[in-house]
């Protein structure tokens, strides 16, 4: 038999590139129409739903955040987790405000709270593959710590940035056309991604190492630097996060992002990234945290008590999580 | 034999889907005897073993327990009617001491809330000890493989048992482990209880067993009595096939130039003073028991451990190797021994994982050429004889044979120099091992230069050519010729001094 005849044979190469492709498109495909379904039956049940300026305001929402979910994902692939990316968030939008107060022009003050944030993803880095602690752990320190940093650099009181000029507000604020720069950079970011996590060779040893750490180990993987830099990235994204934030809220408030991590873990979880790594895609984290937001943004139009949303929101984690389970248990 | 049957199964069948896993399959056990289950992997040995212990729930079929119908609904229910299972695959928990394992199900009856911890190391340790003097306090993670088999099988020996289950015992046992093994078995059988002894190596099963019963493809083939049958005979059966030599004939003629030198070789703890040389076209085996250092070694001229002294050249060139990346461009590859943990990515494609080892190969401006990686992997894999469904496949779909070979496939797919095999068949079927056997032998034949490390001796002699054999992590001599166990493990235990020759 030609080789060409048996490539013929075989299942066309799966989305994902990598492993439960089929079942991967599935759960997406499943997500996108929960999606839709609750659009459809939120545009009857209130007049504003379906309004331009809601779904601006969502798209607005989960754009920043989906960044976030970016980096989120392809740590938790490599097997690891950071409950810091809120604290970090913070950290760029601290450090870029007060660097903009000493009298930095913006753009540079922004660049220095990006590199402050890997920083921070190179310290968690460090602790992770040389000195050998866990993501979860190291992480939760690094939560506290940087969180502590927050407050301690603006002694407490968030920093008022109305000076910024112009032209730098419009990234948060502006748009292009009608879009936001900031869905645009939120789109350019996943696409870009999201094709590098299925085709790029670089991310490629992120699956292997968080599939099987000691086996990618003897394939010659240098898992210790993969993970490392896998960190430093998610840490780096969040930093981003933050310095647009910056402009768009045009504040810098030393609270801000707390408990973020956790909508962010939640919204990858649900999009299929696994919590032992070696599974997961950006494209289901995505839409993961836009459920979750387009859930937000049905309970407020629906004028449901802002203290029903966090238990709500935990039970379609724990739904989603078990549908999994159920699917995956089914297959073997 | 008197007494009659203990257990009778009767046309059992299972079906996974539309696989059919068992077609109407009998098996009688006779009460006090030892009867070996063989039939290469996917045969329905484990399937059989796991329904009779209450994991699986049969299709269709009786069991019957001392001739009265019983359902086994679940594990707990087995131990209940008096049936142990001992697991191929270790399941123990590893952050637990020793005794705490060993007494699970006992601590798991009792009434007592509180732990008497003296009370358990004592009777643990008591039945720890007639297998080998393991300290029970020690945490199980902490053992090697072949001890936490040992444990593992120390466990099943507290259950009160009429039916005991070995499912492959001996896969990560020494030689002297073995034995102790075998008299424990057969004591045993002395008190009454009765025996299934499943494994893939005809020695042990003429050596312990008192009857025979084989299975092909989820059916029932044959029982015999040991005594009225050759391993050929079963091996026969057992393929279906006439397997007219078992291993490949060896290297003809003298071989090559040296390939791989390996001198004065010292990590500083596990091995020192290693020196030898593998010549192109043949099949170097190193022997040793088990925690001699032969993996080590592998290990250590892998750049996989860090080494202390030493030099290598590869075709006479010295290479420095500071981590395994180094000796993959050097062309030299280590094959693990444990496929499971370090061998294979369970949940990747099959695809995904043949190229792991060299992904550059496969780059274009830093993507990942899919349609080279699909063509590199279905040549490999068709070439190896891999069974598999998609090439997209997770490798979990596939047997544990057709795993072994996708990950020799990931080694092949550098078209390396040199080949370190740690324990290249261990827990495959014997059609599966002996293709990989000739797969082997090609590959010398190829100049490829292979190093196989193996605990079964017969497949150590069968394969190699020439055989170093290890202990205590230095090369206690080299047996070539017309090879001998005798000679190897005289060599492995220190018996009779060091000779550097035996004809």
């Amino acid at each position: 038999m030609s080789l060409s005849k048996q490539e013929e044979l075989v299942a066309p190469p799966v989305r994902t590139g990598l492993s439960l492709g089929r079942f991967g498109a599935m759960r997406e495909a499943g997500l996108i129409v929960i999606i839709l379904a609750l659009c459809v039956a939120m545009s009857f049940a209130s007049p504003h739903f379906a309004t331009w300026g809601n779904v601006r305001a969502m798209l607005m929402s989960f754009s920043i955040e989906g960044i976030v979910v970016v980096g989120m994902t392809v740590l938790l692939i490599v097997g690891g987790i950071d409950l810091a990316v809120g604290s970090v968030v913070c950290f760029a939008m601290v450090v870029g405000g007060s660097m903009f107060l000493m009298g930095l022009d913006p753009w540079t003050a922004c660049l220095i709270a990006i590199g402050a944030s890997a920083l921070v993803g190179a310290g968690m880095g460090f602790f992770v593959t040389v000195v050998g602690l866990n993501h979860f752990i190291t992480s939760l320190a690094a939560m506290v710590i940087v969180r502590g940093l927050c407050l301690v650099i603006t002694k407490g009181t968030p920093l008022s940035l109305f000076t910024l000029p112009p032209e730098f507000k419009a990234i948060g604020q502006g748009e292009f056309n009608g879009v936001p720069y900031v869905i645009i950079i939120f789109v350019v970011i996943v696409v870009l991604f999201d094709f590098l996590l299925r085709r790029a060779t670089a991310f490629r040893k992120v699956f292997y190492t968080g599939s099987n750490e000691k086996a990618a180990e003897y394939s010659g993987i240098r898992t210790r630097q993969v993970k490392f830099w896998v960190t430093v990235l998610c840490s780096t994204l969040a930093g981003l996060a933050g310095v647009i934030y910056m402009s768009r809220f045009g504040a810098a408030t030393p609270t801000f992002g707390v408990g973020m991590e956790l909508n962010i873990i939640a919204a990858a979880v649900i999009g299929g990234a696994s919590l032992t790594g070696g599974a997961g895609t950006i494209f289901g984290a995505i839409l993961g945290i836009a459920l979750l937001s387009v859930v937000t943004s049905s309970l407020i139009l629906l004028d449901v008590s802002v203290y029903w949303q966090d238990m709500i929101k935990g039970c379609i984690l724990l739904a989603a999580v078990s549908i999994d389970h159920f699917l995956n248990r089914r297959k073997s | 034999m008197s007494g009659g049957n203990v257990l009778e199964i009767r046309k059992i069948s299972k079906h996974f889907g539309a696989v059919q896993a068992l077609a109407e399959v009998d098996f009688m056990l006779e009460r006090g005897e030892i009867h070996a289950l063989c039939g290469e992997n996917g045969a329905g040995k484990s399937t059989l073993m796991n329904i009779v212990a209450g994991i699986l729930a049969p299709s269709s079929g009786e069991i019957r327990l001392e001739g009265l119908p019983v359902h086994i609904g679940s594990p707990a229910e087995a131990q209940r009617l008096g049936i142990g299972l001992v697991h191929q695959e270790i399941a123990l928990c590893k952050d637990a001491t020793v005794a705490e394992n060993i007494l699970m199900a006992a601590t798991n009856a009792r009434r007592a809330p509180l732990m008497n911890f003296s009370e358990l190391n004592r009777t643990a340790q008591k039945v720890m000890n007639r297998l080998a003097p393991i300290p029970v306090t020690r945490r199980v993670g902490a053992l090697s493989i072949s001890n936490q088999q040992l444990v593992e099988i120390a466990k099943a020996l507290t259950l009160d048992c009429r039916v005991l289950i070995f499912d492959e015992p001996t896969a990560a046992l020494t030689e002297a482990e073995t034995q102790a093994l075998f008299c424990i078995i057969r004591g045993l059988k002395q008190r009454g209880i009765s025996i299934i002894y499943i494994s893939h190596r005809m020695a042990e099963i003429f050596a312990l067993c008192d009857r025979v019963t084989v299975f092909r493809d989820g059916r029932y083939v044959s029982t015999d009595r040991i005594a009225e049958v050759t391993p050929d005979h079963v091996v026969r059966r057992m393929v279906g096939r006439e397997i007219t030599q078992l291993y490949p004939e060896k290297l003809a003629g003298e071989p090559g130039a040296p390939l791989l030198e390996v001198e004065r070789l010292s990590d500083g703890a596990q091995f020192s003073d290693v020196s030898f040389t593998l010549r192109r076209g043949e099949i170097l085996g190193l022997g040793g028991l088990i925690g001699a250092g032969r993996t080590e070694i592998a290990l250590g001229v892998c750049g996989l451990a860090p080494t202390t002294q030493g030099s290598i050249r590869v075709d006479g060139q010295p290479v420095a190797i500071a981590d395994y990346t180094d000796a993959i461009r050097a062309g030299i590859v280590y094959l693990s021994e444990d496929r499971k943990h370090s061998g294979v990515f369970l949940d990747l494609s099959i695809a995904a994982n043949v190229s792991a080892l060299d992904l550059r190969k496969l780059t274009r401006n830093g993507l990942v050429d899919r349609r080279l990686e699909l063509t590199q992997a279905i040549t490999l894999c068709t070439r190896l004889g891999v069974k598999m469904g998609a090439i997209g496949d997770p490798v979990s779909s596939l047997s544990g044979g057709n795993q072994q070979k996708v990950a020799i496939a990931k080694q092949l797919s550098v078209k390396p120099r040199v080949i370190i095999m740690d324990e290249p068949t261990r827990g495959i079927d014997v059609g599966a091992k002996s293709e990989i056997h000739k797969l082997l032998r090609e590959l010398a034949a190829d100049g490829v230069g292979i190093i196989v490390i193996s605990s079964e001796l017969p497949e150590l002699l069968g394969i190699s050519d020439r055989v170093i054999v290890i202990r205590g992590g230095r090369i206690a001599g080299e047996v070539t010729g017309a090879m001998t166990e005798e000679a190897v493990i005289r060599l492995a235990s220190g018996v009779g001094g060091n000779f550097a020759d035996v004809a």
